[in-house]
């Protein structure tokens, strides 16, 4: 059963990063590893009426995401909310090309595992500590998937290109 | 996880490749979840037939069996899908050809949904196209083990039926009706299923519109935890509980409740709690009342009200005929579209007992499948619209970007016949 994900896999030259800020270890639900800059959320997020899947955009009213996307970004939330339709959204956004690289959340629900299942990223769940309360947006993230590790970094590492507003699309 | 020998060898391709892949699914999630094992199901309530983009682009690289096994199996091999190995039925969809003429619908997403249906329906699958197959002869038994979609669904079976299910989704529940199973997980198991929240009802609890407001404002406190009910709660029927659940599952993601003495795994508070110490009370006041009417009516500003919509979940037949009651010699305010959502099944005995020509007569639509939250779609022109439904009042405003008002089912029709919303909370 096991399935590797390569799309979002990116070079990883250990030589010319720091050493992690913080790391943290849990359970790896979905394989592969991936690294990006992070987008963090205290709010739980709505699949059904509160994301664009096309874009991988946040829709819902008075979200603190809203109107900003999570392709290409590491996604750390407490977890899902709302309709049954939460995975089916999530992984509508990977058929249509804007996926998280990533996903790490606190609560495990069947709407949030399931969706982190199909959309196929690396996720890694039950974390020795909480991701939504250790993690800032914009830091880089590295998820493993395999081992259940996240590292956190302050800064991407040379050359991996973590600018301001790469990855993201605010509408 | 711990398969049984029947379930390695679907596994291993004994059931074919759909099945195989089915059940690859299932692993991958039961592992996620940290669950020990599989149950077996017999009754699944999914949805595969309504149009998204994502199906739209799979069917044109191949076709509807390539649309099932990557939405409905997570499969991206080419696959045959099989019949179904149990009673599977659709849930709400988009709308269909019948709604053309009153719906600003895109003929082209009925056309998509007719070629769906005909997949499914030649592997199986019931077209019930109701958010409440509960309403329409799908009762799981007591103690059941059944995998379902739609919260408001899944709340019903849990607390009301007794059933168990846990909130699936489009892949878990394809896998489901292919494999007859399910992770044994979450509300699988007695001990998931006991109380965590203890809310004293302090304001008497007896109209249709108080019992959504009470499922509101718990929702909105217990999040996903499982909220027991006590105090001074009366006239409790299958649609208030279906407002209710309906509810909380909108402000939160209550997936099973309590009422000590109504729903059947609380014959009293203490068995609610299965045992453990009641927690303390969260009391429900006039004012945790008042806050809830109030943050469902924080959409609505214009009193010039152009849509009413009726009937989220879907509407039974006693709300169907207190609807045409309601309207009997009565005429619509021009500018104002009423909607009335009701299952396809129930819809044809309303129209034999004369419910439907009523509420036509006034100038109301009475529409099956679907909702204006599913399809998308309100009447044209749409700005303003109020609704009985805690739930659609909540969603609407966000996916249609339109005022809402939510109040009585006497105000929401007064409100069609005059053209202005004069709701507020009594």
């Amino acid at each position: 059963m096991s399935r590797t994900t390569e799309r979002n896999e990116l070079a990883h030259d250990s030589a010319s990063r720091a050493a992690p800020r913080l790391v943290l270890t849990g359970r790896g639900i979905v394989p592969g590893r991936a690294e990006a800059r992070a987008l963090v959320t205290t709010q739980t997020i709505s699949g059904w009426g509160g994301i664009d899947p096309s874009t991988g955009t946040v829709i819902e009213k008075q979200h603190e995401l809203e109107g900003i996307s999570f392709a290409g970004r590491i996604l750390v939330f407490p977890g899902a909310k709302g309709s049954s339709g939460w995975s089916g959204f999530f992984q509508s956004s990977r058929l249509l090309g804007s996926p998280p690289a990533a996903m790490l959340f606190t609560t495990v629900t069947t709407k949030a595992v399931l969706g982190a299942v199909v959309t196929r990223c690396p996720t890694v769940i039950e974390l020795d500590g909480d991701p939504v309360a250790l993690i800032r947006t914009d830091d880089w993230v590295e998820v493993d998937g395999d081992r259940g590790r996240v590292s956190v970094f302050d800064a991407a590492p040379t050359g991996a290109g973590g600018g301001a507003g790469e990855g993201v699309r605010v509408l | 996880m711990r398969l049984s020998t029947e379930e390695r060898a679907m596994r291993d391709g004994d059931g074919g490749d759909a099945v195989a892949a089915a059940m690859d699914l299932l692993i991958r999630y039961g592992e996620g979840l940290g669950a020990e094992r599989l149950c077996a199901v017999k009754n699944v309530a999914g949805t595969t037939t309504q149009p998204t983009p994502a199906k739209t682009q799979l069917l044109r690289e191949g076709g509807w069996a390539k649309a099932f096994a990557v939405t409905s199996l997570d499969c991206d091999r080419d696959v045959e899908i099989p019949p179904m190995r149990v009673p599977t039925c659709q849930l709400q969809q988009g709308f269909s050809a019948d709604a053309l003429q009153i719906t600003p619908y895109n003929p082209h997403l009925v056309e998509l949904q007719e070629g769906a249906e005909a997949f499914a329906t030649d592997r199986g699958i019931n077209i019930l196209a109701t958010c409440t197959p509960y309403q329409v002869g799908n009762l799981p038994v007591f103690g059941e083990h059944i995998a379902w979609m739609e919260s408001s669904a899944v709340v019903y079976a849990n607390s009301v039926l007794g059933a168990r299910s846990n909130c699936e989704g489009t892949t878990s529940t394809g896998a489901a009706s292919l494999t007859g199973r399910i992770p044994y997980w979450g509300n699988h198991l007695a001990e998931n299923r006991y109380g965590t929240h203890h809310i004293d009802v302090r304001y008497p609890v007896r109209s249709f519109q108080d019992w959504g407001l009470l499922g509101y404002f718990s929702g909105g406190l217990v999040q996903e935890e499982r909220p027991v009910l006590t105090g001074d709660l009366a006239d409790v029927d299958s649609e208030k509980l279906k407002h209710l659940g309906a509810a909380m599952a909108t402000s939160g993601g209550v997936e099973i409740f309590h009422l000590p003495g109504v729903t059947p795994e609380a014959s009293t508070l203490e068995a609610a709690f299965g045992g453990r110490d009641v927690p303390d009370s969260v009391p429900y006041t006039d004012a945790e009342r008042r806050s809830a009417y109030e943050r469902l009516n924080s959409n609505g500003s214009s009193e010039d009200v152009d849509f009413i919509l009726l009937g989220c979940p879907h509407a039974s037949l006693n709300q169907m005929r207190e609807i045409a009651d309601l309207l009997d010699g009565k005429t619509l305010n021009p500018g104002t579209e009423l909607w009335v959502m009701t299952p396809r099944a129930l819809r044809s005995v309303a129209e034999r007992n004369g419910y439907v020509a009523a509420i036509q007569r006034a100038g109301g639509k009475v529409l099956t499948d679907s909702c204006p939250a599913m399809s998308r779609v309100a009447p044209e022109g749409t700005r303003v619209f109020a609704t009985d439904s805690a739930k659609q009042a909540h969603y609407l405003p966000a996916i249609l970007g339109i005022e809402a008002w939510f109040g009585t089912t006497r105000e929401c029709v007064e409100a069609a016949i005059s053209g202005r919303w004069r709701g507020e909370l009594r």
